[in-house]
């Protein structure tokens, strides 16, 4: 499955990993185009439920993208992230589905470099996976 | 049926040079909901503004998706013209093709185009379930913060002060002045560096809006613009200073270029603020060898440090008024004496005969010592010959470089810096001196190296900003905040629970108890959104249907079409 070209779908908080991203950009830092960016305003208001619907529609990958910890423009927001993802992603598994397939990390507004990392990692990392098994059999 | 507008802007070729404009505007045109789909070469024009103002009148249009930059620098604007042409500013979506798309897909047009296709089909799904919405406002705070007391510093707080504005400056060493304290003269006017110091301090000293905290240290940030909350260390004690704007001033310092030319080592090899206490001293040398662009312009640090080449002019000339039969000799790699009274200097140079010799990176020169005094060999370009001569003192004109700790700083205020350490403003042109946080400033060489009278305007610059909310005395608060759906809400107090703010509680509804939410309170990170296991709370902007909208439409346009 060389061809194998992943849809991912990342949620990056207004504050740290969208402006990270934004810095990327202007930083002309080249990355592969499989990751669509959704803003939020934290990466704690990120409903579980999304991830869930991506994934079982046939997404092959979401990125869920806050501030460092300690660095949470709304204090605490990230620490509740920190708490929830892995917990989604005990979901994931227990559904049969790679846990891999959600990641979640921590980019702050001056990291556009790691943005870049953390992108084409990812996106290496749900190729190697191969496409969703949702994709088939999605509801 | 919503009817959407949708205007993809060319950016000129930032955008355009990935991604093929018109078929992301052909595409758009097919997406349900929109009744206009148009391209602009620059959407932020005042001729692309009006355009789009043009076609939402037109058109009739109650929802406007503009695919073009970052909303984190445009979106006020665009949502300006909504208003102007008579909808509501909330009624916008913004689609980042460039930061996101053109910008990091420079050399894939192909699946640049189909990734702002893609983008722009989510934004148009989330537009057509945006709802208009009604701003609060808030109180400020009229105190501002300045941090770091060098020249930039000092001018904003002098000029907040001025306006009657209660300012804390904040300085970590024990006097203020910063690096101007180590040069005597400023060029290109010839100032004297202590006058314009004490013209400062005696400013300051006699206005009692002003509050100088020499030896303090801020340890924390919290808050908002208009409310943010500064803790400082100062004398051993942690203090705690309500503030409604800040501004970053921390400046910053001179390259020490340990072990090139033999600095560090060879005896008469200095920095130019070694030479600028060497001058002040009254030691003027015979023969001087300047060196450009040490440290700076070359792998690992590419930019050009801009005020060396007229410290250097400056210098020269001192040392020539001084000394007149003086010599003195520039080895640079470009001559950047920019504006028009640096290039003055240059000429001034040359007709006083100083000797300029272009150098090159892979060619530098060669210090050796002989005797009591050096001899410089270097590769002349021009002459395209080597050539050597004695002098008694070479000065290395390092660039300035970024303070060890303003990630430190950055990482307190939540601002972004470039890989240098220099701190990045909101937006060069648009918004200069701002950062994309607001309430927080920036200005002088935490920016990037800047001259003394550049860090001057940058102090009154980000003053005159700073002031704006806390002149207003009031600010206007996004409305993204959360509310909660009585006919959904079973009371169960989760949200209420995950509220930082505890701006949330349950309370006796018509409907019976329910969360509730103290908007004046709530800062709008929408946490409380996703620790609803009823779908009962939603924030304004970011609703669980929009956003699920644009999980929809993802999934049909990457994963149905190409299936």
């Amino acid at each position: 499955m060389t061809d194998f070209n992943p849809t991912i779908l990342a949620f990056c908080c207004n504050w740290c990993s969208y402006a990270g991203a934004d810095l990327a950009g202007v930083s002309r830092l080249q990355m592969p185009p499989n990751v669509h960016v959704v803003r939020v305003m934290c990466s704690a208001s990120v409903k579980p439920e999304y991830v869930l619907k991506a994934i079982s529609q046939g997404i092959d990958g979401v990125l869920v993208l806050g501030c460092h910890i300690g660095d949470c423009h709304y204090m605490t927001g990230n620490h509740r992230t920190a708490k929830r993802i892995p917990v989604v992603q005990k979901v994931l598994k227990e559904a049969g589905i790679d846990e891999k397939r959600l990641r979640l990390d921590w980019v702050s507004a001056s990291e556009g470099e790691k943005f870049q990392t953390v992108i084409t990692e990812f996106v290496n990392d749900v190729k190697k996976l191969g496409p969703s098994p949702m994709r088939s059999v999605r509801f | 049926m919503p009817r959407i507008g949708v205007f993809v802007c060319h950016c000129g070729h930032n955008i355009a040079s990935a991604v093929n404009v018109e078929e992301v505007v052909k595409f758009a045109s097919t997406l349900p909901g929109v009744v206009a789909a148009e391209h602009n070469l620059y959407s932020c024009s005042e001729e692309g503004l009006s355009s789009i103002r043009k076609s939402i009148e037109k058109n009739k249009l109650d929802r406007v998706v503009v695919a073009a930059c970052t909303p984190r620098t445009h979106e006020p604007l665009f949502r300006k013209i909504c208003e102007l042409a008579g909808i509501n500013r909330y009624l916008f979506e913004f689609v980042n093709i460039r930061e996101h798309v053109s910008w990091i897909h420079a050399k894939e047009p192909k699946s640049a185009t189909e990734k702002a296709k893609r983008l722009v089909a989510m934004g148009v799904a989330k537009a057509s379930l945006l709802e208009p919405q009604q701003e609060a406002e808030t109180s400020v705070i009229p105190t501002a913060v300045v941090i770091g007391g060098g020249v930039s510093g000092l001018t904003a707080a002098a000029s907040l002060v001025s306006q009657g504005i209660d300012t804390h400056l904040f300085e970590r060493g024990d006097k203020v002045g910063g690096m101007l304290q180590d040069i005597a003269v400023i060029g290109p006017e010839f100032a004297e560096a202590r006058d314009l110091l004490d013209t400062f301090e005696s400013e300051l000293k006699r206005n009692k809006h002003a509050h100088i905290h020499t030896g303090s240290k801020i340890t924390a940030v919290t808050g908002f613009v208009g409310n943010f909350e500064v803790t400082y260390d100062e004398k051993r004690r942690t203090h705690k200073l309500p503030a409604g704007a800040i501004i970053v001033a921390t400046g910053a310092r001179e390259f020490e270029p340990k072990g090139e030319y033999g600095f560090g080592s060879v005896p008469g090899v200095v920095t130019q603020l070694g030479l600028e206490k060497m001058l002040s001293t009254g030691k003027i040398p015979d023969r001087v060898a300047f060196i450009q662009c040490v440290g700076s312009r070359q792998p690992g640090r590419e930019y050009c440090s801009r005020i060396c080449c007229n410290a250097s002019l400056k210098n020269a000339l001192r040392i020539l008024a001084a000394k007149p039969e003086s010599t003195v000799s520039i080895l640079h790699r470009d001559i950047m004496s920019y504006g028009t009274a640096s290039e003055r200097l240059y000429r001034e140079a040359s007709e006083k005969g100083v000797r300029f010799m272009r150098y090159s990176l892979d060619r530098p020169a060669r210090i050796a010592q002989k005797g009591k005094s050096l001899v410089v060999e270097v590769f002349d370009e021009t002459l395209d010959e080597f050539i050597d001569f004695g002098t008694d003192l070479v000065v290395l004109a390092s660039p300035l470089v970024s303070q060890p700790d303003s990630r430190d700083v950055g990482k307190l205020l939540k601002v972004p810096l470039d890989k240098h350490g220099f701190f990045l403003e909101a937006h060069v042109k648009l918004r200069p001196v701002e950062f994309a946080t607001d309430g927080v400033f920036i200005c002088g060489s935490a920016k990037w190296p800047s001259s003394v009278s550049e860090c001057i305007s940058q102090g009154m610059a980000a003053a005159a900003k700073a002031s704006i909310p806390i002149r207003r005395g009031k600010v206007v608060v996004e409305a993204i905040t959360a509310w909660a759906d009585p006919d959904k809400c079973a009371a169960c107090g989760n949200c209420v629970a995950s509220c930082p703010y505890e701006a949330i509680e349950i309370v006796m509804t018509a409907k019976g108890r329910a969360a509730k939410v103290n908007e004046a309170q709530c800062k709008g990170c929408g946490t409380c959104v996703a620790g609803c296991p009823n779908d009962a709370m939603q924030q304004r902007g970011f609703t669980t249907r929009q956003l699920s909208s644009m999980i929809d439409a993802l999934v049909k346009h990457a994963l149905e079409e190409s299936s």
